[in-house]
């Protein structure tokens, strides 16, 4: 008799805790359904380090604008994913489109995969922020109205070095040599370079295309010895970069190293003593802005180190989406293209404010050359750039070092 | 030409560091039966582990312990893990070796993130040395003589001890060994610990040059497994032709060819595998037939 008392205290026990659990959530979900961002970017590969920072980018961003009451009082949900390759990386965004019920895509470093990510959300009609692939001809010849550019493009890159050198006078009549990465994005680094080259009297004596996998260099220094240029162009990816700069300090040849590529994870990995030459960068975390500082400084508390420009550019990237939807009061793709297009200015963390240009999509936005710091005169391992003046300068439009309408034609966005 | 030549000296060099990689793949092979694709792990482990030393002990000394402390997690490994394998289908060890690899990788995201570490070589041996019309780096002749010195080692290790005896005889007739009363277990902890040692070595000499991120262990498992086939099993010399020949291969291709450099080194293991199936200079091993 007892016996059966105290099962039945049990019973209803565990049947009352089993409706805490269901039912918890269930309160706290009252607020409204979480509008969810289907998130990708490469976690592996050549890639990985800056999709890592990528991540913890836009994971603040979501923390900071659910806590104070997310968009329209919904909380947002970003499911965030290995892209993998541009293959899995079409498959992923499919699936978190029909499956995961993703209101929005974001995302992606590599271009390659962008690409595909494009053409879902073209397929689809869904809007996707790409934000951290940097082809042009993404912007250009294989634009869709449904994809927005956060990152400058390869043009931009090239022009905020190129003015540098041009500068410094190393560019008319000098003998180039290039090393590109082989896939979308180093072909059209390569491009851009070129006719930077072709406008402003430098001279592409040759140039080597490396796979994404390379990890040794030394035939390709070997042959770029031969060929003694006057400077050394780097149009690589990734940690490719990192290899480079490495094995260049290793054998100790004598060429000035420029290049028009290089993210801040990749400089860090190559470590002092080792980088020289000028670079350009969208972003980098000494830039002398307050709202930047700020941003810093909660990413320090938060990471234990300071972000990469691939965090910084992630969160201002969702910043900048739910921005969007709770103006708009919408999460509707033909809503927030019609208010991106209106050109609305938004604030980045720089100098000056940031806006999609109508044509293109395409995040029009200051950059920065920057060169580097003699290892004595680093505060700390983090500290190795010192940033050139943004480009263009204050008294320049924002677009001028953007390719033109004429230069990189998008033809299937009519705005 | 002379450029040409120079490739052919370069891919050499190059071919003495996948030498010290794939020669305790095969050695581990050989003997246990077990292809360990584990074996990048501890590339990969001896890398970070010299990376975060250097800090503390200076370049030298770090490149030194790394790979005895990594030795010494060998002896975990084969103890507690490779051990109940020997025995087994090779495809069981493949798939537990394989998901020890994968776990390794996470377990270095874990410890040390996932961004690459920075590591610097010692300024006096940066930069390179010219002789006549070639250019080497002077790192890369420092590693070469380590690499020679590990072969030389290995090698007097395998063909002037009694240890090489039976380690010979246990990778042609593990029956008899043990017909004649030897225990090939004490045997194979010994080859495992030289063999992840050999790689520790690799990632901590290499660890300058290269990027040392968390898959630098999947990255070069796949080039070592190469290396070991176009070699050939059981055999000593047939790794380091393998290693060297890949290496000058490589190099060649990229003179010629720069785009199709990485895939030449696969191209020659088809080919190999065509016209000699057992690897260049593999030997006829009753086990594996």
């Amino acid at each position: 008799m007892t016996g059966k008392t105290r099962r039945r205290v049990l019973q209803t026990g565990a049947a009352a805790m089993g409706a805490f659990a269901v039912g918890g959530p269930a309160i706290v979900r009252a607020q409204g359904e979480a509008i969810k961002i289907g998130h990708l970017t490469p976690l592996t590969g050549f890639l990985g380090a800056l999709g890592g920072y990528a991540q913890l980018g836009i994971k603040m961003a979501q923390a900071e604008i659910n806590e104070a009451g997310g968009v329209m009082g919904r909380p947002l949900d970003v499911m965030s994913e290995d892209s993998v390759n541009p293959e899995t990386a079409a498959t992923k965004a499919q699936r978190m489109i029909e499956r995961d019920g993703a209101t929005v895509l974001m995302g992606e470093i590599n271009s390659a995969s962008a690409l595909t990510i494009m053409q879902v959300a073209a397929r689809n009609k869904r809007l996707f922020m790409s934000i951290g692939a940097r082809s042009d001809a993404l912007r250009g010849k294989n634009c869709n109205r449904y994809t927005f550019h956060v990152d400058i493009p390869s043009t931009v890159m090239v022009n905020a070095v190129g003015k540098a050198l041009v500068r410094d006078n190393m560019m008319k009549g000098k003998k180039f040599f290039t090393l590109t990465a082989d896939y979308i994005f180093g072909h059209d680094l390569l491009g851009a370079a070129k006719a930077f080259f072709d406008a402003n009297g430098g001279i592409l004596v040759d140039d080597e295309l490396i796979a994404t996998d390379v990890t040794d260099f030394s035939p390709y220094l070997l042959k770029l010895r031969q060929a003694k240029p006057d400077i050394v162009c780097s149009n690589l990816a990734g940690n490719q970069v990192t290899s480079l700069i490495k094995q260049y300090a290793e054998f100790g040849l004598p060429y000035p190293i420029v290049g028009f590529n290089l993210n801040t994870a990749d400089a860090w990995a190559a470590g002092a003593g080792n980088l020289s030459g000028t670079w350009p960068t969208v972003w980098y975390h000494t830039l002398d802005v307050p709202g930047s500082k700020a941003f810093v400084a909660s990413f320090i508390k938060r990471n234990g180190k300071p972000p990469e420009n691939h965090a910084w550019i992630e969160y201002v990237s969702l910043k900048v989406m739910a921005q969007a939807m709770s103006e708009t009061r919408s999460t509707d793709t033909e809503t927030l293209i019609a208010y991106f297009e209106k050109q609305p200015q938004f604030d980045i963390l720089k100098a000056r404010k940031g806006y999609f240009r109508s044509f293109d999509h395409q995040m029009i936005q200051e950059a920065y050359p920057f060169t580097v710091k003699e290892p004595d005169k680093m505060k700390d391992q983090w500290d190795m750039l010192t940033l050139g003046a943004a480009v263009p300068g204050p008294d320049e439009p924002l677009e001028s070092i953007n390719p033109s309408k004429e230069q990189n034609a998008c033809t299937a966005i009519k705005a | 030409m002379s450029l040409l030549v120079q490739e052919v000296v370069n891919g050499l060099v190059l071919g003495g560091y996948y030498l010290l990689i794939a020669l305790g793949l095969s050695l581990i092979f050989s003997v246990g039966g077990v292809l360990n694709l584990a074996h990048g792990a501890f590339y990969a482990l001896g890398a970070y582990i010299a990376v975060a030393l250097t800090r503390y002990l200076g370049f030298a000394s770090a490149v030194a312990i790394s790979p005895l402390a990594v030795a010494a997690l060998g002896i975990l490994f084969e103890r507690f893990l490779l051990r109940r394998f020997y025995a087994a289908d090779p495809i069981v060890s493949l798939l537990v070796t394989f998901g020890l690899a994968m776990i390794a990788e996470q377990v270095i995201r874990m410890v040390w993130g996932a961004a690459p570490l920075s590591a610097t070589m010692p300024q006096a041996v940066k930069g390179s040395v010219i002789v006549g019309d070639f250019l080497f780096s002077r790192y890369r002749l420092l590693l070469l003589a380590v690499v020679a010195a590990v072969l030389a080692g290995v090698w007097l290790l395998l063909n002037t001890t009694s240890f090489g005896r039976v380690v010979r005889a246990g990778i042609q007739r593990p029956d008899m060994v043990a017909a004649l009363g030897i225990r090939l277990e004490p045997y194979m902890t010994v080859i495992v610990m030289l063999g992840v040692g050999m790689a520790a070595l690799a990632g901590a000499l290499f660890a300058p040059i290269t990027i040392v991120h968390p898959a630098m262990g999947s990255d070069i498992i796949i080039v070592a497994f190469v290396v070991v086939v176009i070699g050939g099993l059981g055999s000593f010399w047939g790794v380091v032709l393998a290693a060297l020949l890949v290496g000058v291969v490589r190099g060649v291709t990229i003179y010629f060819a720069p785009a199709a450099g990485e895939a030449s080194v696969y191209a020659l293991m088809a080919l190999v595998l065509l016209l000699r199936p057992r690897g260049l200079l593999g030997e006829r091993i009753e086990k594996f037939e």
